[in-house]
């Protein structure tokens, strides 16, 4: 299936206060693939997944997002096959109470209402959120709010998922249960994290990204075993890895 | 009252709205409806009139006691508004001096009399603003309000300024506590560093501003925010908006007052 393939071409992108973020990033992503993106603070991931959705446009280069190149024409098209979530979930909850938080996408889909609540409650419970169902966002803890954010993405059923640090603010129980979730995400999908364990335990392949290159781009078990390279990318062995 | 304390009392208004009891199961449209009708009929009278007034206190006092919210708190949210009534009517006094009544042997002129209306049309439209949204909460308010026909840009500015009231309040808590904890001894409190926080928060702002309007074009936003209609009227709504109705009626055209003293005043002999 073609629609869920995502490609980088030599995308450079600047900043406006000139901070070349991104310098000639390029690979390929194939349908069902799971991708983790890691590197130093700073490397440009974050960057990098907000060009899936458009929210950035490439300075130069080309991004391709199934069949469609990435244009200012093209991003509304792409964003409703690409599920984003963001590092601040606080940027992300914009609604009054949980429950339409969740429900906003879907409805914006054009979905009845029967099917809206259908989805609200399973994406909530499959994060075990459905208990925050009438709360107002500003009244949940950190790790809540991460886990609303990452239900209102999965209540679109995104062909895409891109995620920046999914699991930042969150305890191990839930932490746990959203590497389930992700397992469970069949389409292609983009973590950024640096959590290298969930990365080695949800991503088969795995792009270390430093000052705006792909630094290295291969299997997970590689990658994430190979010290020197971690280390000179500001980062260590996987805690299962050191063990060994 | 300090800015924290300040912030959390917000809450509160937020967290009255969770409660069940018969005012807050009205139906939100209803209450909108005859919070609306109440404000007009206060702001109606004129400028003179006080003892017309009094009958109207009836009703936040009503509202607050069905629906279990505690008085004092809403008397205290109105006192920290009312220097702004104060202020518009402060005047009044002095530029309109003539005597209209002598209450207990002082002379009382239209100044104070119209001042004093200010005062009191300003507390029951404040209560009652703050009651709806004690026991309707915001959200069901704008939902309400888009119902009965509201522009979406209108009703979606007034969500998000509710939602993002509280992240700019903790924001904004954010910076000043980093401050304090970096300034020492007088130093670094100085107007110069106080107007450079000020812009830090101003840009995070504007940011936040540009990454919310980025999630929101994510989720499919096309200018108007979507709910799940859940609300229905029914007929203790209908009711409770007639009784409403006839009670301000009443006490708009009838001088109420005169007669519950005229009424009195028969008992007593
Ligand atoms: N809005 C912005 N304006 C200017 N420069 C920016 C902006 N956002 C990020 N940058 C710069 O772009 C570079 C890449 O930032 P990015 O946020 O993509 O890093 P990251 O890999 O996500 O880091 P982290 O691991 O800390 O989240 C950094 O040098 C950063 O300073
Ligand atoms: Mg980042």
């Amino acid at each position: 299936m073609s629609h869920h393939i995502i490609e980088f071409k030599e995308v450079f992108f600047r900043y406006p206060d000139g901070t070349a973020a991104l310098r000639g990033v390029s690979f390929r992503i194939v349908h069902g693939e799971s991708v983790g993106v890691v590197g130093a603070n700073g490397a440009g991931k974050s960057t990098l997944l907000q060009h899936l959705n458009g929210c950035l446009l490439p300075t130069s280069g080309q991004v391709t997002i199934g069949d469609l190149n990435l244009t200012a024409a093209t991003r509304g098209e792409i964003r409703r096959k690409v599920g984003s979530v963001f590092q601040n979930p606080d940027d992300q909850l914009f609604m009054p109470t949980v429950f339409d938080d969740v429900a906003f996408g879907p409805l914006n889909l054009g979905l009845d209402k029967a099917h809206v609540r259908e989805r609200v409650e399973s994406a909530l419970s499959r994060v075990n959120g459905l208990a925050l169902k009438n709360k107002p966002p500003h009244h949940l803890s950190a790790g809540e709010k991460s886990a609303v954010a990452i239900a209102a993405v999965m209540a679109m059923e995104p062909d895409i998922l891109a995620m920046d640090e999914p699991a930042a603010n969150l305890d191990p129980r839930s932490r746990r249960s959203l590497i389930g979730l992700l397992k469970t995400f069949q389409h292609s999908k983009l973590v950024a994290s640096h959590d290298l364990d969930l990365i080695l335990d949800v991503c088969e392949r795995c792009i270390v990204i430093g000052e705006g290159r792909v630094v290295a781009d291969g299997p997970s078990e590689d990658i994430l075993s190979n010290r020197t390279l971690l280390e000179a990318n500001n980062l260590e062995l996987p805690l299962s890895l050191q063990r060994r | 009252m300090n800015f924290h304390t300040q912030y959390f009392d917000l809450g509160r208004l937020d967290r009255l709205s969770y409660r069940r009891t018969a005012v807050h199961s009205l139906d939100p449209r209803a209450k909108v409806i005859a919070t609306g009708l109440f404000l007009v009929t206060v702001v109606s009278f004129p400028k003179y009139d006080v003892a017309g007034l009094v009958p109207f206190l009836l009703f936040p006092v009503l509202a607050a006691t069905l629906g279990e919210i505690p008085i004092g708190f809403i008397l205290r949210k109105v006192l920290i508004v009312s220097p702004f009534a104060v202020f518009v009517g402060i005047f009044s006094p002095f530029l309109d001096t003539r005597t209209v009544a002598v209450i207990a042997g002082l002379p009382v002129s239209a100044g104070w009399l119209s001042f004093a209306s200010i005062l009191l049309k300003f507390a029951l439209t404040v209560s009652a603003a703050l009651l709806l949204v004690a026991t309707t909460s915001f959200p069901g308010v704008c939902h309400a309000l888009r119902r009965l026909g509201c522009p979406p840009i209108f009703v979606s500015q007034l969500l998000f300024l509710y939602r993002y009231l509280f992240v700019l309040a903790e924001e904004a808590m954010r910076i000043v506590r980093a401050w304090d904890m970096r300034a020492f001894a007088g130093r670094g409190r100085g107007a110069t560093v106080f107007a450079r926080l000020v812009g830090v928060l101003l840009i995070r702002t504007l940011d936040r501003a540009e990454r919310i309007y980025q999630a929101m074009l994510c989720r499919g936003f096309a200018g108007d925010i979507p709910r799940l209609g859940t609300l229905r009227l029914r007929s203790v709504d209908l009711v409770f908006v007639a009784i409403t109705a006839v009670f301000l009626g009443a006490c708009r055209f009838f001088p109420v007052t005169e007669g519950i003293g005229l009424l009195a005043q028969g008992i007593w002999r």
